[in-house]
């Protein structure tokens, strides 16, 4: 990654291998790429559109439960984003900015979730809200419907996300310094103008960096959000639970259609993330330069 | 790194701590406390008849292992992968290397949807393996196949920045004092290589442990065979046996904080080291 500003030595170290051994590589990264990632790529737009542009599209558009899947997506991933996106905001503050006891416990913390299995993830929301338990039993007797319903579905998908905004700001947030902040203070802004019109611009490509990859995962969660959803057709399946329901219905080319929106939104995040990635590299610079 | 301001300087401390540490306990702990109250309230011997049935044993044998050898697999290919990305310019790099964070974007769903029609006997890589009489798709090495390939950034990703920070003068000084290209790569480059591959390894074993979304599509989902442990779970739960549920996924939860403990040891290790 940080490869570039040492282009002597790299030359020179390039030269050093036999070109034998260079070709060997070169050809065996290629191969290892293309059979593990590429081909797979291309076999997605393929078998979508193994039948025409025409029966992909109405695979797309015309089944009211592929398309209430897509709705779901869309208004369940943006809430389970927000939420983390408070929290990381949040968390940074304290942990950048403040020194305090049990700092590095909750730094470790908010990785726990990358290293819970999804589906144990989406067990534990069972376990405190399903009709079996008391939390559950009052909630459904008041009326409300967490458990195979959307309100079970961000909380799981907010879950397996946790992690994407605040570790991705904490670093950001710690390169900035807190200078700038405390001139604004001693010039008398309050918090509020503070964060807004300071921290805020500060920190706005490693956030948009965070949100990005937050929104990837959350849009394509599938084993956390199975186990909650019940899989009620046209009520609680998202996108990738959509494609399974395809799938085991022997509706190939329908469900790699909807495989291959999915697979549009990773490459636009992919292709959005090499775009920002300069950028938040350069928020972290002076950092860097200061020690 | 600066060390931190005092809480009267800068407002916000007990807001934005109180909401992290309130959120985290809402979304996070509570959950996972609900989970081990529940396995807690079976009692030793139900526990372990719970969590301990040779049919459970079988899933978690057979998670550790194929997880173990794709992130084996990851190993070697990460580091060939890692290797050439940094050391030589050749058309398409940048696309390679923007390639390698596929796995991480790409929705589970649609990897393991994808590679269950690759590797069915009519599949475009299907076709070449069944003349030789290895069936991939509803296999055990269906399952290391996509772990494989979920774990792939892993490795590459941990070695890449180690390899393009190498000196290359402690490579030249070898060199000069007549150690062979060989000597060189091993007493040099190879020793170097090794904690970041490490990490590596183990967040790939670590994200394998877990995988579900991906599996589910290549493998037959046989009981003893190809039944994974979160799949073993899901069964629990789909018999409304939710004590067991929660008895298996404490013992996945157990392993998950080992590999959080590992993974977090030998990153302060290499970081360490890497100065």
């Amino acid at each position: 990654m940080a490869a570039e500003p040492e282009t002597t030595p790299l030359n020179r170290r390039r030269g050093a291998d036999p070109w034998y051994v260079r070709y060997l590589l070169v050809g065996l990264t290629l191969g290892i790429v293309g059979l593990l990632v590429l081909v797979p790529l291309v076999n997605v737009f393929s078998q979508a559109l193994a039948n025409g542009v025409g029966a992909y599209v109405r695979n797309l558009f015309a089944d009211p439960d592929t398309r209430h899947a897509v709705f779901l997506t869309l208004m369940v991933a943006p809430v389970a984003v927000a939420l983390n996106v408070v929290f990381g905001v949040a968390a940074a503050w304290a942990i950048a900015r403040f020194r305090f006891p049990g700092r590095a416990v909750l730094v470790t913390l908010i990785d726990l979730p990358f290293s819970v299995s999804p589906v144990v993830a989406g067990l534990l929301f069972v376990l405190l809200f399903g009709g079996q338990t008391a939390v559950g039993a009052w909630l459904r007797d008041h009326g409300y419907q967490v458990i195979f319903a959307p309100p079970a579905l961000v909380l799981a998908t907010a879950f397996v996300t946790f992690p994407f905004v605040a570790r991705e700001l904490i670093p950001v947030l710690e390169a900035v310094g807190p200078e700038e902040e405390l001139a604004a203070r001693s010039l008398g802004a309050s918090g509020w103008q503070l964060f807004w019109k300071i921290t805020v611009p500060n920190i706005k490509w490693g956030l948009l960096y965070g949100v990005i990859l937050c929104n990837a995962r959350a849009m394509g969660e599938f084993g956390a959000v199975y186990v909650v959803s019940g899989r009620i057709e046209g009520q609680t399946d998202t996108m990738p639970l959509r494609v399974q329901k395809l799938w085991e219905g022997s509706d190939n080319p329908a469900a790699f259609a909807l495989a291959s929106v999915l697979t549009l939104l990773a490459l636009v995040t992919l292709v959005l993330k090499v775009l920002i990635e300069p950028k938040v590299r350069a928020d972290k610079e002076p950092a860097a330069k200061a020690g | 790194m600066s060390g931190g301001v005092s809480r009267r300087a800068l407002p916000g401390f007990g807001l934005g701590l109180g909401y992290a540490v309130a959120y985290l306990g809402l979304l996070v702990l509570i959950p996972l406390a609900a989970c081990l109250v529940k396995a807690a309230s079976l009692g030793p011997s139900e526990f372990l008849a719970a969590a301990w049935t040779p049919r459970a044993r079988a899933a978690y044998a057979l998670t550790f292992g194929a997880s173990l050898i794709a992130a084996a697999v990851n190993v070697v290919l990460g580091t060939v992968v890692a290797w050439t990305l940094v050391r030589y310019e050749f058309p398409g790099k940048r696309l390679v290397d923007a390639l390698v964070d596929v796995p991480l974007a790409l929705p589970t769903a649609v990897a393991g949807l994808v590679y269950a029609a690759l590797y069915v006997k009519t599949g475009w890589l299907g076709q070449f393996l069944d003349p030789l009489g290895i069936q991939a798709a509803y296999s055990r090495l269906g399952i290391v196949l996509v772990l494989v390939f979920t774990g792939f950034p892993f490795v590459v990703r941990t070695v890449q920045p180690v390899l393009a920070d190498l000196d290359a003068e402690a490579e030249e000084a070898a060199a000069v004092l007549g150690a062979s290209r060989w000597q060189s790569f091993r007493r040099v480059i190879l020793p170097t290589l090794i904690p970041p591959a490490l990490t590596g390894f183990a967040l790939a074993f670590a994200r394998g442990l877990g995988e579900y979304g991906s599996v589910v599509f290549i493998s037959s989902n046989k009981i003893f065979e190809t039944e994974v442990a979160p799949m073993l779970v899901l069964a629990r739960l789909e018999e409304y046996s939710y004590a067991e549920a929660a008895a298996i996924a404490t013992v996945l939860l157990g392993f998950s904080f080992v590999m959080l403990a590992a993974v977090n040891s030998l990153e302060r290790r290499s970081r360490r080291h890497g100065g």
